[in-house]
This record gives C-alpha cells, structure tokens and sequence, in this order.
C-alpha cells in the first residue's frame, strides 16, 4: 500500500475505511489498478522515481461528501488533491504535485443546476464538461453558447480555476466567472459573492458582492475546494465573420500590434487572436527555422524574399460576432484603421448567418463557434504526450521580435530546431497581453524526458529573466515557476503561504499546488 | 455421415461457440452506443476533425476502417485495454467517467458486427 507522506499504514487504513463509510465503498480506489488512472498520461517522469503517484481516489458525488472528506482528512492529515474532470492534460491531468496524495476525483458532480437565456449564464458543478454543458443548451433549445478550450472535455470549473482561455468574446475563463460554493478545509461552505446573502437573486449576475471579493484566492490555488460556480456565457449571436489582414515587412509589425491592440481594447475585435507569418512559414517550409536563429537571414533578406515571392510578412485572422450591421462595421472600421500601414491588404472570409448547420464547417473553427470538440488533438504527433509553456509578454511588435530573438539563441544553445508543435508566434488569448503557448515533448522514454524537463526549465529561467512569466504550468514545474514571481523576496508566495496556514493549518488541500506547499511540507528556499 | 458430421458441429457449437454466437443484448448494445457517442466519438467518430479516426486512417491505409464504430476485428479485451490504459496521447478513462458497467456495454456496441 503506497502511503500519504508522514502518515502511518494504520492511520491511512483508518482514514479509508471512513472515507467508505462516508461515501461508499465502491467510491474509493486503492487498487493499483486503479491508481494508475489517476496518474498523469503525459507526465514528464515515466519509469523515473519522480512521477507523481497517489495513494487512492476518493469520488463524492456532493457537496455533503466533500465535508465528510474534508474532516476525515483533516483528523488524519491525508493531504487531497483536487480534479474536476481530470482532462487538465499537459500540466499534470489526474496527478497530484505531492505523490501519496489521495485524489479527490469530483468528475461525479456533474449536475448542471441552471442555464439562464435571458441573462446569460450557467451554475454547474465541477465533474459537467463543455460537452455536457453544450448538449444540455442543444437539447433545451436555449439562446447562449459557451465558450469552449480547444480540448472540449474539460470542465468550465477547472478551466475557469486554471484561467485557461477560449477563442470567442467569453475566452478570458477566470473573468466570466460568476459566484462560487467553496469547501474550506475545515469543512465549512462559503459561497463568494451575492451567495453569502441568503435568498439572493443575484448569485450569477453581480460578481462582488460585499466586502473583499475573493473569488480569485480560489484560482490556481489550494485554498478551498470548489463544488459550484456560475459562468456567463454569450448570447447566441445572429451571425459570425472574419477577414484576414496582412502586412508586406518586417517592421510593419510594429504598427500592426499596435492597432490590434487599440482595436482589441476598444472591443472593436472582441475574439482570440493568433499572430502568424505567412514568410516565416514558408521559410520553415524551405528548411529554415522560425524563430531568429543566429546566423539567419537578415530582415532586408527577408524583406526582399516576400517581396519576390509575393508573400506577407505579418497576418492575422480577425473574428467578429453579433448582429450582421455591426459586425460589418467593425470590420470596415478594422480595415480602416490598419490601412494606415502602407502595402496592407485585406482578405474577406466566412460569412455565416445562424442557425446554420455548422457541422460542416472547418473543424479549426468549431470552438470559434463555440462548438467542443477534440480536433486540437491533430496537432500533436511524435509524442506520448507534452507539455505546455506559455509564457505572457507584452502587446507589442518590439515584445514579439525580442521574443523570437531570445528564444531563438536558446534554441540555438541547446541545440534544438525551432520548431514546436504549435506556434512560433504569440496568441492574444487574453486581454492586453500576448502568450507563447510551446508544446514541450513527454515520451515513455526516461532519457528522453530528462532532456526536455531541461529544456523546459531553461525556458522557464530564459523568460524570467526578461520579464516574462508563465500563466500557468504542469505540476512538475509549479515550484520552478512560483519561484521566477519573486518580487521583493518572494513577497507574494510569502503571502500565500501565510493564507496557506490561515486557512488549511493541517495542511490537506492539495499540497504543492501552484508552489504553494502547507507548513509542514514546506522546503528551505534556495 | 453427412448428417452426423452437422450434429457433431451443432454439438460443438452448443458448447464452446454458442456464448460467443448469441445474438449480441440489444439493450448493452443501445447503452454502449450512448457511451460511444459520449466518450469515444469527438475522437474516434467518423467526420471531420476527429483525431484518431485521421490518425488510424494515414496508419492502416484503408486495411480497416479508421472509425471505430466501423470496425469489426477488436475484441472486448483489446478495447477495455486502450480505454484502461490509453495509447499515445489518449489517456485512459477513469472509473468515474466510464464505468466497469459502461465498459462492457460499449464493448458490446463496438463488438456488435463482429463475425465470429
């Protein structure tokens, strides 16, 4: 029997037979074969001492259960580590940070409580996926869409926690959440926001509340259990558009960035952007790398190779919803503001007025449509898995080619292609910043691992270096990550820590989770 | 002769076929396609964007159907394998997502045109 660190065989035995008691027996796995399902499918340590392995799974299926958990864990001091649907793939899925943690599988808490059209929004629990919130809207012919991941089995709970990002004017996930039930860790509910007033009318509808609003000490934290959450969610729009801009030079990027962002902060463009370069594309094409290398062509070569071969430097796709006469607008005002760059061209794309049957559509585009899909799963190959660095820098032309400078020279250092499995580019997945979103390669190949786990910390230590940090990071690297946000000597980690001891003195909500390790777990810093 | 030789294959076909040869449960079947639909289809349907049908398909090369749903060579333990244990990038599935119940009715839905 693997064993929560510090904790006894007969204590640990102890606290199982509660945790059946408690919500079943056929609830709590302890079989090996079952707990190798809650390890991570893509992790970074397979066949090394390292993989984090847990000591069971523990699956409530309410809210009531959680609490009965909570106590028990918290008389035995077993440490629970939290998933809601455990598709978090690429930083850790199912896995803990500390190994020997008991998994608090909450996928069983699927119950969608409410979907609202008139004002938009949804109160779900932590186990319902964008495919189940989206059929449910299907099936109830209601007039709002979500805003899906690109993977759409996750959980609009954990993404929201995890600030992931979607592609439609909701993308921003942590901002369009709305009211939450949280299960402290000593077993009380809180519910944030107008929830705390009993009878309240407005839980989904006005985020604060009264008083500090702490909805975000739930994100990326280990601070509380979440087992409800409202999302606002879009009304279903009447029609979609989007157009292609392109820019002929390399420093027209400069300008370029710059009206993307004032259209962006003006809500002119409301959606996900992807920078791309179509030269830079067909340079990899023609085997030469993406990023600045050293020893690469230099910009008036490049400059002169798109001008002969007619090819832009900088594009990118805009995207519009909403009523048909304002989308129009918005795009005719978009293409009016970037024609202040000399040489930019425009491109009209799709034109789709709904309801429209949008199973025929690109599957690129589905989640764009808010439409769940796997279709993201076509980009990896080669791998057993990865891992995702994404890095936020600065909305601008001088950020990006910094960037492409910097990681340019330490691709060549380590002696590594330029290319990735996604992007050599940033996305404005977010307001006001951009993000690098690198797939950095697992296998089933412990040497292999080794390198790429170097790889990834170099890139870590290479963007704090120049400002930038990751939004988020597989639980292999949390402590790495945590420690590049080291302002005036770790003051904020030293802040969660001390809210760490406040609120989970006996330290049993997911320990290591974003750095943030309980007291008794905790590590000299180096 | 002729006739004995049919009875001896009855025979043997009451004793070591027949479990195999019953016509597949209808209601398994009809539960396992909802599984199949739910957990297995984003991936594995037929249609565009679906990742592991294109993955099958540019591997086997038209040998067999790159859609699972399609296929008739995989057995309830080579499909409790992958589901269990997952492949490349497919992760496996946890108890709490598909259940050991859920298992055997998808089995039964993808096993469904098996000839035996």
């Amino acid at each position: 029997m693997r064993l929560p660190p510090g904790v006894n065989s007969n204590d640990f035995s102890k606290a199982l037979k509660e945790f059946e008691e408690a919500i079943g027996k056929e609830w709590v796995f302890t079989s090996d074969e079952d707990i190798d399902l809650y390890r991570d499918p893509y992790s970074p340590f397979w066949h090394e001492e390292e993989d984090r392995v847990p000591s069971a799974a523990v699956a409530p299926d309410g809210v009531e259960q959680v609490q009965q958990i909570v106590r028990i864990a918290n008389i035995y001091k077993i440490p629970l580590w939290t998933i809601s649907t455990g598709k978090n793939l690429a930083y850790g899925a199912t896995a803990p940070a500390l190994s020997g943690s008991v998994i608090l599988d909450l996928k069983r808490m699927n119950r969608i409580l409410e979907v609202n059209d008139k004002n938009h929004y949804a109160l779900v629990e932590p186990g319902v996926s964008y495919f189940d919130l989206y059929q449910y809207i299907q099936e109830h012919k209601l007039n709002v869409w979500i805003d899906p991941p690109d993977p759409g089995w996750g959980s609009p709970v954990g993404n929201s926690l995890e600030r992931g990002g979607g592609r439609t004017p909701m993308r921003d996930h942590f901002a369009a959440v709305c009211g939450m039930e949280v299960v402290l860790a000593n077993g009380e509910v809180v519910r944030t926001g107008m929830g705390a007033l009993p009878g309240s009318k407005t839980w989904q509808q006005y985020k604060y509340g009264f008083g500090p609003y702490l909805d975000g000490m739930f994100s990326q934290s280990n601070f509380g259990i979440v087992t409800k959450m409202g999302i606002w969610l879009m009304p279903a729009p009447e029609a979609y558009r989007d157009g292609r801009v392109m820019v002929a030079k390399h420093d027209d990027l400069i300008p370029f960035v710059e009206t993307l962002c004032y259209l962006m902060n003006s809500n002119v463009v409301r959606g996900a952007v992807m920078m791309e370069s179509p030269l830079l594309d067909y340079r990899v094409s023609q085997g030469g790398t993406a990023f600045d290398m050293p020893g690469g062509p230099s910009v008036e070569e490049m400059d002169r190779l798109g001008q002969e071969k007619n090819i832009p430097y900088w594009s990118v796709e805009l995207r519009f919803w909403g009523p048909p006469k304002i989308i129009d607008a918005q795009w005719e005002h978009a293409k009016e503001k970037f024609s202040a760059i000399p040489g930019a061209t425009f491109k009209d794309g799709r034109n789709y007025r709904f309801p429209m049957d949008i199973k025929e559509t690109e599957a690129a585009l589905l989640v764009a449509l808010g439409i769940p899909n796997l279709s993201v799963f076509g980009l990896i190959s080669g791998a057993e898995g990865h891992l995702d660095f994404s890095p936020i820098i600065p909305m601008t032309g001088e950020a990006i080619f910094e960037a492409m400078r910097v990681y340019g020279q330490l691709y060549a250092e380590l002696g590594l292609g330029s290319k990735n499995q996604f992007s050599a580019l940033p996305w404005a997945y977010y307001p006001r910043a951009f993000v690098f979103l690198f797939g950095v390669s697992t296998y089933h190949d412990a040497e292999r691992n080794k390198k790429n786990r170097e790889i990834f910390k170099r890139l870590v230590q290479t963007s704090a270096e120049h400002g930038w940090g990751e939004y988020r990071t597989h639980v292999a690297f949390m402590d790495t990550v945590a420690n590049a946000y080291s302002y005036n000597n770790h003051a904020l980690h030293r802040l969660h820590e001390t809210l760490k001891d406040a609120l989970d003195p006996n330290g049993i909500l997911s320990p290591g989770k974003s750095g943030i390790w309980p007291r008794r777990l905790r590590k000299e810093k180096a | 002769m002729k006739i004995a030789g049919i009875g001896l294959v009855f025979v043997l076909g009451i004793l070591f076929v027949r479990p195999v040869l019953a016509a597949p449960d209808e209601s398994a079947v009809q539960k396992g396609e909802t599984v199949y639909q739910k957990w297995c289809f984003p991936c594995h349907g037929t249609g565009t964007g679906k990742p592991a049908t294109d993955l099958l398909a540019a591997r086997d090369k038209g040998i067999r159907p790159a859609a699972l749903e399609e296929r008739t060579d995989m057995t309830p333990a080579f499909i409790k394998q992958f589901v269990r244990h997952g492949v490349l990038y497919m992760p496996p599935f946890r108890r709490t997502e598909i259940s050991d119940a859920e298992l055997d009715a998808l089995c039964a839905y993808l096993t469904r045109n098996n000839k035996h």
